[in-house]
């Protein structure tokens, strides 16, 4: 038949304990080297690159600080997908959901009068995490009526909410004070949440991140819609069978990671940058980054903690050699996506056991057609 | 006109052995040229494997084959299919939603376009000959069961087939269609075809074939000329046995009705009726075995009980309550307990053991506390259940699907058993298992009855129902052909029942 | 002008809008009718597009261009097709890393092009005779190679599809891999050459935009439309006469969007035009898809294995 020789991949029983961490690991590390391939032949030195990277994320305390504070709205919304993911729902659409939780935020700071200023800012958070949840509910409830797959649609939510921000700034919501940009006006003191010392460390939301990271854990470990969202997502079948509603942990885990999306987005604007600004100034894809922040950590919302860091310190990282190397802010979805792909076929070393099969050996492998005649 | 002297297949000495059962055993088969030869035995029988050894799907592990005279090595399907074996499988291989034209010539070798022109003509040939009809253009999901089947003839017949292979061809298509099928079958016979025709219905031997090979625990019993033989001899070969061990069964006073069914309609995944007006009720302390060959009815009504398909027509009545239709969650609340038949419908393979175990009781006291679940509660159910039903499991913590099948089976009988349930419906729980796990969860089984729990057992096994059950019904096409206290039930009536012939009154426990 | 003419202005100019939408719905329904589907059509678009126009710059030859682009297109498809098929990995997040891959790289790359004056143009090519009907003259045979090559793979695909033995191991694979299989067909041999020809569809509909529509290299210049191809591929009923009339249909809306800022409507609200346009599509075609019981390929984003079947 064939003379090449094929690849076959045979479910494991058994994943060792080792190779769950040491995959991921692996496949960053192995992703690495291959971006440095890319760099090489762009004509950018990669061991240069990778040293700035390093040193830019790591190598002062600046660094250390900044890296922090990108890795909140990471952790926020990684957290939150690792918990749909796990469910089996896709919710591509955490980078709008932010986006909105940022515009909800700005409305009550800007926009809402006769709110005392001590709860000025609990008021901006809940309305950013409403925000954000009723936004993923627009896939959510197609999901659940019509049956449309939420990957596109929620995908399809990022651009029209990013839309809706641009019309805002452009537009009504263009400040007062900041003619040439398109900014909304600066938030009063009150809407201001509080930074640690001189870095950019809001740590309220921080505080909220790390919560959140927590709770999602406990939640999906220790409650029962935990346990319903892990059934769903590894049998629907057996789900069904124990009388699991799958639909209503959809609805659950959407508008959970919405939610939590959404707070980044408070976060965001409240904690950084004072004000809405256009889109990709709030923020440069975080919530695209979160898929593989949540990815990387497989699945796991305490895991998440040490991802979103790591990330986040190649963000900064990656705008570090943008400045000094004059590199453009695509970089950084070069590294998203290769990390991305290698950790998903590095995820397969612990699933399955790799055979090559020589020609000359192969035994064809017989179709397997019938069941009942075996017992 | 083929020669008639040759066999067109001769397959001598067959062994095939799968892990842990032995499904051809020195199987020896002579086939003649130009014959209907039925292939006759139970489920599990070994009859499909060495049909698919012929046809090269597997491999023997000893034994040799002649087809026409000629020894053959049949590797692959396109081996057989070269050799001019073609085979309809019980599932068949079609695309639904493409043509009638475009399944026949898919994957043929040829020219580039697609031979619309000469698969018309053939197809209009098969038609002519044998009574093919089927219309070319028709796709596939709109066709009866029967028309699809016409189908996976004519693609047998379009790659130059004279040796057909049908494995259970009735078990889908409608009385009528059965006739129209047996005609085909003469027709083709008459032609010059060779046909091999595998069911476990004694009428069909008797309706098409020319001779008859019966097939019970992957050896040949006989091979005999169905004009010399009859029904009863027939029912004997394929069903009598040897026990293999004993079990204690005793007398348990009978309580009252728990479960009480009246005139049960359901449909099969293919929206066809599949139980069709059942009526039985099961008494507290009481084993209610339903017998019958796979496929009549029995997946569904089980599945139907536990809440997991919709009742067409009819009542369920637990103690007395109408739970017709109810969602599976109440029934379990009500304590219905289901061992699925599959047991990977049942479990979560990636969650472990002490997980897998809660999976009907999460959301109750005292595993689940408000929303949280008590994981040392969910620890300590776990061991006492593991002891309890002697699952042998490295931990707790393991992953179900490092276990063993037998004790993959435990874990689930621990979990649906261990709630003093009021109804336990077990579908074929010793299906695919050892001898030792058979035996234990058997033992479950009375003892669940000592403890006053109703079990409705559903099994192809006759050897375990006649063991476990109090009475015994049997179903055939969607109804109860009869319901009989064990003692009265042989071996002989509840074989002519299962294939259909014959028909005593339920009667009323 | 009559609102006649209008309507015409806006069709006219709706066909080369659609192009790349068309290129890459034609290569998207390619792949998932063998049952692959692929999100990183975006990430395959713009390298299309960076590759044409950084090509196109270097040797002046728009031709090589596309075919670079094509290629291009392909490779990173094989990426998705070792990933998905051989591999097995989750179908969804191996697209989405494609499609930031493909940012990424663009980005890298493109830098140097930002701002440049793009040196090569494909100019229109009216067809002698037909162009000069009256209507239907100007609308359809007053355009550029390229807008004729993607109108004539419509029917090519279609006859493809349909009337080939090629069509035929193509749809099975992708409704029954296990009868394809054992009917003789290589399921994995067809599902890589699907997912491939997907990728030089998409690397041509990238190259539109850069050396044509709008010759010049701007950063993620694609905007989404691989997005919407992807919505389209479902509005099409995996259907290529369908995905012409999607592709046109979308082009209008992108035309409309231009023309109505002139009426002083706010430019992101317009912009959200494509992508509400795409949720009521997909509406639409989850409800049509019910009624007249169409549906996707039925081995869509299963991963094909012998031993697990």
């Amino acid at each position: 038949m064939n003379s090449l020789p094929r690849i076959r991949l045979e479910k494991r029983l058994d994943t060792p304990r080792w190779l769950g961490v040491a995959t991921p690991v692996f496949s960053v590390l192995a992703a690495l080297l291959v971006i440095a391939v890319i760099f090489g032949l762009l004509g950018v030195n990669p061991l240069v690159a990778y040293a700035r990277i390093f040193t830019g994320a790591f190598g002062s305390l600046y660094g250390l600080s900044e890296t922090v504070t990108k890795a909140i709205p990471l952790m926020l919304a990684g957290a939150g997908l690792a918990v749909a993911f796990r469910a089996r729902v896709y919710n591509i659409g955490a980078e709008g959901q932010l986006l909105i939780g940022a515009v909800c935020a700005t409305g009550v700071a800007l926009f809402v009068p006769g709110v005392p200023d001590g709860l000025r800012l609990p008021a901006m958070f809940v309305a950013g995490a409403l925000g954000g949840a009723l936004w993923a509910m627009v896939p959510a409830v197609l999901k659940a009526r019509l049956r449309i797959d939420e990957v596109l649609t929620s995908l399809m939510t990022v651009y029209i909410a990013s839309e809706l921000v641009n019309y805002l700034v452009y537009g009504p919501w263009k400040g007062l004070y900041e003619s040439g940009f398109p900014y909304s006006d600066k938030f009063p003191p009150a809407a201001q949440i509080p930074r640690i010392g001189i870095t950019r460390i809001h740590y309220p939301t921080l505080i909220l991140a790390l919560l959140a990271a927590v709770l999602a854990y406990f939640l999906v470990r220790r409650t029962r819609w935990g346990f319903e969202i892990r059934v769903t997502g590894e049998n629907p079948e057996a789900a069904r069978y124990a009388g699991m509603n799958y639909l209503r942990t959809a609805m659950l885990v959407m508008a959970l990671s919405g939610a939590l999306a959404g707070i980044a987005g408070v976060g965001e604007v409240a904690g950084i940058h004072y004000r809405l600004r256009y889109p990709q100034g709030i923020s440069p894809g975080y919530g695209f980054t979160a898929i593989i922040v949540a990815w990387l950590a497989r699945l796991n919302p305490l895991g998440v903690i040490l991802t979103a860091l790591l990330i986040g310190g190649l963000l900064v990282g990656g705008d570090a050699i943008q400045l000094a190397m004059g590199l453009p802010s695509a970089t950084v979805y070069l590294f998203n996506g290769m990390i991305l792909l290698f950790v998903l076929g590095g995820d397969l070393f612990t699933r399955y056991q790799i055979r090559i099969e020589l020609p000359g050996r192969a035994v064809a492998t017989p179709v397997r057609l019938e069941r009942e005649e075996v017992g | 006109m083929p020669d008639m002297s040759v066999p067109a297949v001769e397959m001598r000495g067959i062994v095939k052995r799968f892990p842990g059962v032995l499904a051809n055993d020195h199987v020896d088969l002579t086939v003649r040229a130009g014959e209907i030869h039925a292939l006759l035995g139970e489920n599990g029988a070994g009859k499909t494997t060495l049909m698919n050894i012929l046809y090269g799907i597997y491999h023997p592990d000893e034994g040799e084959i002649f087809v026409k005279g000629q020894r053959a090595h049949i590797r692959s399907p396109r081996d057989a299919i070269r050799l001019g074996i073609g085979m309809v499988h019980q599932q068949f291989r079609l695309v639904p939603s493409h043509t009638v034209a475009e399944n026949v010539v898919l994957g043929l070798p040829g020219n580039f376009f697609f031979p619309e022109r000469a698969a018309r003509e053939r197809l209009q040939e098969f038609a002519r000959r044998y009574g093919l009809h089927v219309d070319p253009d028709a796709r596939i999901w709109q066709l009866s069961a029967g028309e699809q089947q016409r189908v996976e003839i004519i693609k047998a017949l379009y790659r130059g087939a004279d040796i057909l292979i049908l494995d259970e061809p009735t078990s889908m298509l409608t009385p009528r269609e059965i006739e129209e099928l047996m005609a085909t079958v003469r027709r083709m016979a008459d032609d010059g075809q060779t046909v091999i025709f595998i069911t476990h219905k004694l009428d069909e031997v008797f309706a098409v074939s020319d001779r008859v090979t019966v097939l019970r625990q992957g050896k040949v019993v006989a091979t005999l000329e169905t004009a010399r033989t009859d029904k009863r001899e027939l029912a004997r070969l394929m069903v009598g046995r040897d026990v293999l061990f004993r079990l204690e069964k005793r007398p348990v006073a009978i309580g009252p009705t728990v479960l009480e069914v009246q005139n049960l309609h359901v449909r099969s995944d293919r929206g066809l009726p599949a139980v069709r007006g059942v009526s039985f009720s099961l008494a507290a302390g009481e084993i209610l075995g339903i017998a019958g060959v796979a496929g009549n009815g029995q997946r569904e009504l089980a599945e139907a009980l536990a809440g997991l398909r919709p009742v067409e027509k009819g009542r369920v009545l637990l103690n007395g309550e109408d739970v017709t239709n109810r969602p599976p969650r109440a029934l379990v609340r009500r304590g219905v307990c289901y061992v699925p038949g599959e047991r990977l419908v049942g479990t979560v393979p990636n969650l472990s053991v002490a997980e897998n175990l809660i999976l009907k009781t999460y959301d109750q006291a005292p595993v689940c506390r408000g929303i949280f679940l008590d994981s040392r509660a969910i620890a300590s159910h776990a061991d006492a259940l593991i002891e309890q039903y002697a699952v042998a499991t490295p931990s707790r913590e393991t992953p179900l699907k490092l276990l063993s099948g037998g004790n993959i089976q435990r874990a689930i009988l621990a979990r649906e058993t261990s709630g003093a349930p009021g109804l336990l419906i077990a579908a074929h729980p010793t299906s695919g298992l050892d001898v030792g796990a058979t035996e234990y969860i058997r033992q479950v089984l009375l003892s669940q009855r000592e403890k006053g729990t109703a079990v409705l057992l559903v099994s192809e096994d006759l050897e375990e129902i006649l063991q476990l059950s109090d009475r015994v019904a049997v179903m055939y096409n969607g109804e109860i052909m009869g319901i009989l206290p064990a003692d009265r039930a042989d071996l002989e009536t509840i074989g002519m029942m299962m294939a259909g012939i014959h028909r005593t009154e339920p009667e009323v426990a | 002008m009559s609102i006649w003419a209008y309507i015409f202005s806006v069709l006219q100019a709706a066909i080369p809008a659609g192009t790349p939408l068309l290129y890459g719905t034609l290569g998207e329904v390619t792949a998932e009718r063998s049952g692959v589907v692929n999100l990183g059509v975006e990430g395959m678009m713009i390298m299309g597009a960076v590759t044409a126009f950084g090509v196109a710059q270097a040797t002046g030859n728009a031709f090589l261009a596309i075919a670079a682009a094509a290629l291009v297109g392909g490779l990173l498809a094989l990426i998705h097709a070792f990933a998905s098929i051989t591999l097995r990995v989750n179908q969804v997040v191996s697209g989405l890393a494609l499609t930031m891959l493909g940012q990424g790289i663009s980005g890298m790359m493109g830098k140097r092009f930002i701002g440049m004056p793009p040196r090569v143009q494909l100019k229109p090519v009216p067809i002698p005779g037909l162009s000069d009907l009256p209507v239907l003259g100007p609308l359809l045979f007053q355009h550029d190679l390229l807008v004729y090559i993607g109108l004539l793979m419509v029917p090519v695909l279609w006859f493809l599809f349909y009337r080939t033995r090629w069509g035929i191991n193509l749809r099975s694979v992708g409704e029954s891999p296990a009868t394809a299989d054992a009917m003789g067909v290589n399921v994995f041999q067809v599902r890589y050459l699907a997912v491939f020809f997907g990728g030089l569809m998409a690397g041509i509909g990238g190259a539109y935009l850069s050396i044509v529509y709008a010759p010049a290299w701007i950063e993620g210049m694609t905007a989404g439309i691989g997005w919407i191809v992807i919505a389209l591929t479902i509005f099409a009923m995996w259907d290529p006469v369908r995905g012409l009339l999607g592709a046109y249909l979308f082009g209008s809306v992108r035309v409309l969007q231009y023309r109505l800022q002139g009426l002083g409507i706010s430019p992101p609200l317009l912009n959200m035009l494509p992508f509400i346009l795409t949720i009521l599509v997909l509406m639409f075609s989850a409800g049509e898809a019910m009624r007249k019981r169409l549906g996707a390929p039925a081995a869509l984003m299963q991963p094909y294995t012998r031993e697990e079947r």
